[in-house]
Order: structure tokens, then sequence, then C-alpha cells
């Protein structure tokens, strides 16, 4: 579904990503992890498509097609859909009108009708529960006034209701109680499907005891220094990541 | 003395002046006849404003009066039984009592004017022994700021009377659609006088179209009395043709009780407008809001500048306007509030936000507060910023393309001076033009 090779970027002339490599197949769920700064975040805009990042070496292909050769918009209607670490508030912009706008752009490039009224509304009351979601949050300005969990629940929600094929969340967990954490988590096991992959961004092992991944990446000055199965996150949690960072060095020299 | 415009139109203006003097002038009521005189010699004095009157300092009017304009037309020949070319003007959907002003005057037969007595609409020709019209149209003004008012009062010939009953309600606005399709440089003069008699409660829409392919100046003034413990709210829905230009001018005094609410929309179009608009609260308890949007685009020069003036206790006065501007439009806004030291318990807000979409596009933003009353509640806030690139990201990353994401902001931007209106047809109208607007726009 999506193959990332040698894939270089930087911000400002900084070279942040440094020759990713990384191959999702549809059903997989991956975590990427790594210490701050070491280009997690930064690999989450690359893939949405933010206009800082410049990417200047390497190729992503989402489902065969150059990736980088999409706007943001066409690489959300094309499937991929990013859960933003610090989702934007937007006063005026109604939560519910926006996602209908969203949802009827991604399905025209998709050849599909739009979404009669009660679809919508059908798919918003399912999805809502499916989440545990507010509907009182559903339809205030989006993001306005809410409280760092609710953002975040909103993320889910959106996703639950765009269906995206790959989704990516970058630190959803971060600033989440145990209890949003698990009603996150719950959302995300929900919606993972045989068609559908995730890259999940984190910085703590926490988020894997509930959404657990079939490969773990460590990600450490910008290349993947390390993958493995799921107790790669473990051991992470307990040597920290010094010992990886170390590891890197040497095989580089 | 004048010297910044062209000698031919100084000497039209004091021919026009001699003219009419001799002419139409001479048969209206004496004091109106010295009434004129003073203000023909204030603007004689005056001329028209340059960017050293404080009051004009972003606002460079030269440019505008640089065509060869025709003060007066012999517009009786012109107007006798000739309809507008076109009816196509903004705000042409609207349910209203539609009220054609072609070439400054009233066409009944394509009008629909409200069947009731109890409001009059007519020519202000035909008014000055109308019981309180005259008052209202001398009432004293200061022209060194505003010598388009003093031209105005002293050479205009046409224009209309509003007035509506004491405890009237008019189920539906009064539309006045001033249209002008003449083949000349056209520099209309007119003058609007309105009058909310005591409990009254109505709406007002105004439009402006040219349809004629010259330039067109419109240097248009209004009175506007609103009487204890009536509602009067006015609409201005300024959208029409590149070769427009104007100053509107707006007075209005408040009377106890009473709420005056005014709306001023102003879209890419018009090459120039001046819009002032000078509140005086005369009595107690009084309301009044004003709210404006400008969204200005291509060489568009947008200005607003107001004055509410606290003369009473316990009112309260609120102003929100906000602007957008786009390509290589120029916007100004000058707010003025003034609170008497007797009108203690007074509410004045205002606040003015603009968003500039374009690097080569600018706004000047001034606020003004005099306050002499200690017991008081005012505030102002003036903000100039830009789209917020990380709200546009995230709507992309969603699916909405670029175009449709910046319509969704500078709708959200926009939207509480627009669900502030009553009206919802008129909400619905506004707003799918700004969407229309910033649909394709490059930022």
């Amino acid at each position: 579904m999506l193959k990332i090779k040698n894939l270089h970027a930087s911000v400002e002339g900084n070279e942040i990503l440094k020759g990713i490599d990384l191959d999702i197949k549809p059903g997989e769920i991956h975590a990427i992890m790594g210490p701050n700064g070491s280009g997690k975040s930064s690999l989450a805009s690359v893939l949405a498509g933010k206009e800082e990042y410049e990417v200047t070496e390497g190729s992503i292909e989402f489902e065969g097609k150059d990736l980088l050769d999409m706007d943001p918009e066409i690489r959300a209607r094309e499937g991929i859909f990013l859960a933003f670490q610090y989702p934007v508030e937007i006063p005026g912009v109604s939560n519910i009108g926006f996602l209908k706008t969203a949802i009827n752009d991604i399905r025209e490039h998709r050849q599909l009708p739009p979404l009669t009224a009660k679809e919508f509304l059908q798919r918003t009351k399912e999805r809502q529960k499916l989440v545990d979601f507010n509907s009182k949050l559903v339809n205030r300005s989006l993001n306005e006034g809410f409280s760092g969990g609710e953002k975040k629940r909103n993320e889910i929600f959106q996703l639950a209701m765009l269906e995206p094929k790959l989704a990516i969340l970058d630190e959803t967990d971060s600033g989440l109680d145990i209890d949003a954490l698990r009603i996150v988590a719950d959302g995300v096991n929900k919606i993972q499907s045989e068609n559908n992959a995730f890259l999940i961004i984190t910085h703590y092992q926490r988020l894997l005891e509930y959404i657990v991944p079939d490969i773990v990446h460590v990600l450490a000055g910008g290349k993947i220094v390390k993958s493995g199965t799921k107790e790669l996150a473990l051991e992470l949690e307990e040597k920290g990541y010094d010992w990886l960072k170390e590891d890197a060095l040497n095989k580089t020299v | 003395m004048l010297a910044q415009v062209d000698t031919d139109f100084q000497e039209q203006i004091t021919n026009t002046f001699e003219d009419l003097s001799n002419g139409v002038f001479s048969s209206e009521p004496e004091s109106l006849q010295n009434w004129r005189k003073e203000a023909f010699s204030a603007f004689m004095d005056l001329g028209f404003p340059t960017i050293k009157n404080e009051d004009w300092k972003y606002t460079n009017v030269k440019p505008y009066l640089k065509s060869n304009f025709t003060i007066i037309p012999n517009l009786q020949e012109i107007q006798n039984g000739i309809p507008a070319k076109t009816e196509n003007f903004f705000g042409k959907e609207l349910s209203a009592y539609t009220v054609y002003v072609v070439n400054g005057k009233i066409n009944f037969e394509k009008s629909n004017v409200p069947d009731t007595n109890s409001v009059r609409i007519q020519e202000i020709s035909e008014s000055y022994a109308t019981d309180g019209f005259l008052s209202r149209l001398k009432c004293k003004r200061d022209y060194s700021i505003n010598p388009f008012l003093a031209l105005n009062n002293a050479l205009f010939t046409q224009g209309i009377y509003i007035e509506v009953e004491k405890n009237f309600q008019l189920d539906k606005p009064i539309h006045l659609v001033h249209l002008s399709d003449l083949d000349q440089e056209y520099f209309q003069l007119a003058k609007n006088v309105v009058i909310a008699r005591q409990g009254s409660h109505f709406e007002l829409i105004e439009s402006v179209e040219n349809t004629g392919h010259n330039n067109f100046f419109r240097n248009a003034s209004t009175e506007i009395l609103v009487e204890p413990n009536a509602t009067f709210n006015h609409y201005k829905l300024q959208k029409g043709s590149e070769n427009i230009r104007m100053v509107e001018h707006t007075e209005v005094e408040q009377q106890a009780d009473s709420q005056y609410n005014n709306y001023t929309f102003t879209f890419p179009g018009y090459q120039f407008v001046r819009n002032n608009l000078n509140l005086a609260l005369t009595g107690s308890n009084i309301e009044s809001h004003m709210y404006g949007l400008y969204l200005t685009g291509g060489k568009q020069l947008v200005d607003n500048h107001t004055l509410v003036d606290h003369q009473q206790p316990h009112c309260e006065s609120n102003q929100l306007y906000k602007g957008i501007m786009m390509d290589k439009s120029r916007a100004v806004f000058n707010g003025k509030v003034y609170v008497h030291p007797i009108a203690q318990i007074t509410n004045a807000f205002q606040q003015n936000n603009n968003i500039l979409f374009s690097d080569n596009a600018s706004v000047y933003s001034k606020p003004q507060l005099e306050i002499f009353a200690d017991d008081v509640k005012c505030s102002h806030g003036s903000t100039i910023g830009q789209l917020d690139p990380e709200a546009l990201f995230y709507l992309r990353a969603r699916g909405i393309s670029e175009s449709e994401g910046r319509s969704l902001l500078v709708n959200a931007f926009a939207f509480d001076v627009a669900e502030k209106i009553e009206n919802p047809e008129i909400r619905e109208l506004l707003e799918n033009e700004i969407s229309k607007t910033m649909t394709g726009v490059e930022y």
C-alpha cells in the first residue's frame, strides 16, 4: 500500500529525514517510536504533504501512485489520513459541515455519488458511538474550546467518518489520560480491518498495549535504526533509546 | 481653493450653482436657499478634501475626480419616461418593496411601493412643505471634515424622502435601488431623508448600480431621524460596476429608547467607496449597532469612517467591522466614539479585524475614543493579520481543496458579522456572496 524508499527531507535547509525505507501492506499496523527530535512527526508531515517540507531524495508510492506528486487534498482523497498531534481550532467552521464537505469531496474523487442527508446523519450517529464522541461537540465549531482530549477524540471521530486506507496517528496518545487513551485505542481497533493500514507514531509504549502493532520501527537521527515485533517496544521502554543511537552510530562508522 | 481639481470642473460647479440659484432653487423656501449659499461658500473655501485633511489622510480622492464629469445633465429631458436599460443589481432576488430610483428619480411604474398611507415614499423636491422635513434636511453639519457634504447640500436637486408613520410596522423591507444608465460621465448629487416616527419598525436596503459604460461618481447624503422607541434596520449592499465611485454620507439622530442597526457590506466592484456613518444618540436608553464587512479586490479603495456621539446616559453602541483585502486593494477604517460628560452608564464597544489576503493589499485601521464621563464601559480592538496557514492545511489534509478551504475560513472570519443580520434572506445572500468571492482566489 505504502512504499517509502530512501526518503530524504529537509526544512529550511536542515535535513531531518535521512534515508527512510518503509513498506506498509493492507491490514498492517506499524508503530514508529523514537526519541524527541528524531523526525517522527516530520515523517507524518511529509506523508500528509505539508509544504514546509522539501523532499530532496527518494520516493513515496501509495497504491502504485507517486504520492509526492499530489497536493495534500488529493492525498486525503486517495485515502491518506493524518490525525494531527496538535489539531487546530477553527472558530466559525462547523465540525459537521466541514466533515460533510470533506466526505463528499473524497467521494467525488473516487467517483461515488455524494451521501444523502440521511446517509450522512446515519454515519455520523454510528461513528460517534464507535469512538464515544459527544454529540454536542459534533455540532460545535471545529475544535473551538475543546479540551486536549476532546480534540484528539475528534481526530479519531473524523478518521472513522472519512474511512481512509492509511491512517497516520501522530502522537495521538500524548496528553491523554488512561481512560481517554483506552477510548481512542478502542476506536482504532474497531476501525482497523484487512483493507486499511495504520501508522502509529508515538513516544511511549503505553498506547501499544491497547493497539497491538505488527511491526515496530525505531526512528533516530532521521533514519529507521531498528525494526522488530511488538516486543521491541517493551525493550525500548526498559532500556530507553540511547543504546540504539550508539548502535546506529557504530553502524555508520 | 479647488486647486487639486481641474479648472473646468471648478467652473462647472460655480456655473451650476449660479444656474440653479436662478432656476429651480429660486422657488425653494428662502431658508433653504440661504442654507445652500452657506454650503456653497463652505465648499468653495474647502475644495475637495486632500490627504492633508486628517479625515482623508489615507484616502486620496483626486484620482477618482479626474474624469470629464458632468454634474447635472439636463435630467428632466433624459428621464422622461425612460426606464433603466437593465435591472441587474446586487440584491435583486430579495423580497422587498423595490423602489427604482433611475438617474435620481423614482420610477413609480416599475416600483412596488407599499400600499399603505402609513409609509410615504416621494421625491425630495415635493417634500418641502411636509412637517419636520426641512428642519431634518437642514441639520447643521461640520463641513470642514466633509467637503463632499457641503457640495451635496449646495447642489443637490434630487433625492428620496421616506417616512414611516407612528407605530407602523412594515412587513417587508423597502429596497431603494439607485440605478444610473447615462451615456456621459455623470457626477450625481443625491440627498435622502428618512424619518422613522415614534414606535415604528422597518427595514431599508440600498443598492447602487451603474449600467452606463462611463465613469459614475455618486455623492450622496442621507439624513435619518429615528424617533423615540422606533427601530430601523438599514442595509447597504455595495457591489456593482467598476466604473462606480462614491461617497455615501449618512447622519443618524436617534431619540430615546430607539434602535438603529446599520449593516454595510462592500464587495469587489466599485472602484472607490467612502462611507461616513455618524450617529448622534440624543436620548437615553438607545441601542445602536453598526456592522461592516469589506471584502475588497482589484485596485479598490474602501473607506469606512464612523462616529458614535453619546450625548445622553444609559445608551449602548456596538461597532463590528471586518475586512478582507485581496489583490492590490486598500481599505481604511476609522471609528470614533465620543462620550459626553453627562453620558454616564454608557456601553460603547468597537472592534475592527482585518485579514490581508495579498502582499500588495493594505489596510489602515484607527480607533479613536474620547471619553469624558467616568462611569462607562468602553472597549476597542483592532487587528490586522493573515489567514492561518495551519488551519488551511488542516482542511486540505481532510480532502478539502485549497480554494474551498480558503472560502470556508473567510466565511468563518466573516461569520460573526454575517450572523448579526436579522433578515435571513439578506444574510443568506451575503454569506453566499462571500463564498463566491473567495472561491478560486489566489492566496
